[in-house]
């Protein structure tokens, strides 16, 4: 038997693969949007007076190279403004960095949560339901408290500023997924595996370490994509309800302030937002690749 | 390997510090239950000797398995008194005395054969070089040697079979503790397991307890057969086997002796407990 080849070969081809396929799915969107701007009634199509389909002239639905254009050509008419794509990603960036500390909290929060429940069945039972009923509250109502204790934090020289308020926020969508697939994920292991170390007189650490980690890894991974997204999608709605500049989310705001005189502009920055989305679960998936081998199915 | 005298540095069999494997008195497992209380195990008296193959065989819920279970501390006994090596099962099981192998194979996925192996070593502190030296050792016993950089979903289930195997004697231990871990295997891999089994033990000398659902088996691995019965379950008949054997241990044509028909027959009326004789030939009577 020799699958190394094999797995080289899979190695690089799968990912190309995968990548083409993307871009042709993009470019699947871009041509039925462009189909239906051609096709679609202008004033949209109402049923009884309900508004079923989307008005197709120009300014609901700016062709897919108008929106292109507008991204390459200055933001505003002040001399020196940069280009709308360049501004996006720019505030992508700042998003991206808050969001990437946001999950980092998360991850640590959730994991930390997940070792405890797996540890002591009294705090699975007495933790879950409120890990659980945290994702009801919404989003919005949390943000003017957390900004509003912020603000009465000052340890040293830290001074608590307005990212680290958005930052929090977003940790709190992203340590959901990370606590639920990490508590399944340890608690994984079959019963003989237990059993196993047991009989070996390992101790919680080292059953921890050399048998429930590696066995949550499958569970783990897909968890800490989800949070990648989670956690954005918190930084950008943290960022509109605490008003904090510098962001993508400040700027879907903005652009769509001139939606009705430019109409190629809020989708920019809507782009923008799908794409850090992209990237930074994007970013998850590059710590799998060396987990391989965590992820074989189970034998016998 | 012919001296269970280590190479790797760990401590030498304990079996010369205590005359018997295993010793238990009156021994009682009481499980409770959402529906009550359930007798798994009533009095039991059994001592089972430095080096000796006993063999557990019995009907489903004549509690074979929970006796295993309990001298490998994996539960503990609701009465009675049991010993390992003189000490409590608990002991015994920190201080490393038993290797245990369940029906399912239990490999790690995301480690290969030889790290599978090597487990039970680096949970006690082995070093790399030591546990190195003994995984190889254990990877040709159990005739391994070219798939020790195979993952488990890369073998067949009887490999994966002899990689526990390896794994539990990695340490070599002075009891074994075996719960149906040929069961999953087809007749033919089983039977030559089976003799591996029979050769490994000869080689490294140690006690086997060895939970069975198969006479023939029982008949061809053990020294003695201990028949359970169930509800509640108990010791019915301890059979003593005398099989004529070489030095090298048993091989495949005592499978064809009368000595060892004559051994099926008896555990087969003890299991049926009446005396009566029933169908005496044949092997299949799992």
């Amino acid at each position: 038997m020799t699958p190394a080849p094999e797995r080289v070969r899979r190695g690089w081809v799968r990912p190309l693969r995968r990548l083409a396929v993307g871009v042709l799915a993009g470019l699947a969107a871009a041509a039925i949007w462009e189909l239906y701007t051609l096709l679609g009634p202008d004033a949209g199509g109402h049923l009884f007076g309900a508004s079923l389909l989307p008005r197709a002239e120009a300014r609901s639905m700016p062709h897919v190279w108008d929106v292109v254009a507008r991204m390459l050509a200055p933001e505003s008419s002040a001399t020196g403004a940069p280009s709308v794509a360049v501004a996006m990603l720019q505030a992508c960036w700042f998003t991206l960095r808050v969001a990437l500390a946001g999950w980092l909290a998360g991850v640590v929060a959730g994991f930390g949560l997940a070792i405890g429940m797996q540890r002591f069945r009294l705090a699975e039972s007495a933790v879950f339901p409120w890990v659980v009923l945290s994702q009801t509250v919404p989003l919005i109502a949390l943000a003017p408290l957390v900004v509003g204790w912020g603000g009465k934090i000052q340890v040293g020289d830290l001074v608590w500023e307005r990212w680290m308020s958005v930052a929090l926020i977003a940790s709190y969508l992203a340590f959901f997924p990370v606590a639920v697939g990490a508590l399944r994920g340890l608690q994984s292991p079959e019963q003989a595996h237990v059993e196993l170390f047991r009989a070996q007189a390992a101790s919680p650490w080292r059953t921890f370490r050399s048998l429930r980690l590696p066995a949550s890894v499958p569970y783990v991974i897909p968890a800490l994509r989800l949070a990648a997204a989670t956690a954005v999608v918190g930084a950008i709605v943290a960022e509109v309800s605490t008003g904090t500049k510098g962001g993508i989310g400040r700027l879907i705001i903005a652009y769509a302030q001139a939606a009705s005189g430019d109409p190629a502009k809020p989708w920019a920055a809507i782009v923008g937002a799908a794409l850090l989305g992209l990237v930074a679960a994007g970013l998850v998936s590059l710590l799998s690749l060396g987990l391989g081998r965590y992820r074989h199915s189970e034998v016998s | 390997m012919s001296t269970p005298v280590s190479t790797t540095g760990l401590p030498p069999a304990a079996f010369a510090l205590a005359a018997h494997a295993v010793e238990a008195t009156g021994v009682g497992k009481v499980f409770t239950t959402r529906a009550g209380a359930v007798t798994a195990l009533e009095d039991v008296h059994l001592t089972i000797g430095a080096g000796e193959f006993v063999a557990l065989i019995g009907p489903s819920g004549c509690g074979k398995s929970t006796l295993l279970r309990l001298i490998a501390d994996l539960d503990t006994p609701t009465s009675g008194e049991l010993t390992v090596f003189g000490r409590s099962p608990r002991a015994a099981r920190e201080a490393q005395d038993y290797g245990i192998a369940f029906q399912q194979a239990g490999l790690l996925p995301w480690r290969s054969v030889r790290a599978n192996i090597e487990l039970p070593l680096e949970l006690h502190g082995v070093g790399r070089s030591g546990r190195t030296v003994r995984s190889t050792e254990l990877l040709e016993l159990v005739g391994l040697t070219e798939f020790a950089g195979h993952f488990p979903h890369q073998l067949s289930g009887g490999m994966q079979q002899r990689v526990a195997i390896a794994r539990s004697l990695a340490e070599q231990p002075s009891l074994l503790l075996m719960d149906e871990p040929f069961g999953a295997l087809d007749e033919m891999t089983r039977e030559r397991m089976q003799t591996e089994l029979v050769r490994i033990c000869a080689e490294s000398r140690a006690a086997v307890v060895f939970v069975t659902h198969s006479i023939p088996e029982a008949v061809f691995l053990a020294d003695r057969v201990v028949v359970m019965s169930p509800r509640p379950g108990r010791i019915a008949e301890v059979v003593p086997i005398t099989l004529t054997r070489d030095a090298a241990g048993r091989d495949e044509d005592l499978r064809e002796d009368a000595t060892f028909f004559a051994a099926v027959t008896r555990v087969r009326e003890a299991l049926h407990g009446d005396g009566h004789v029933r169908a005496a030939r044949g092997v299949d009577v799992r």
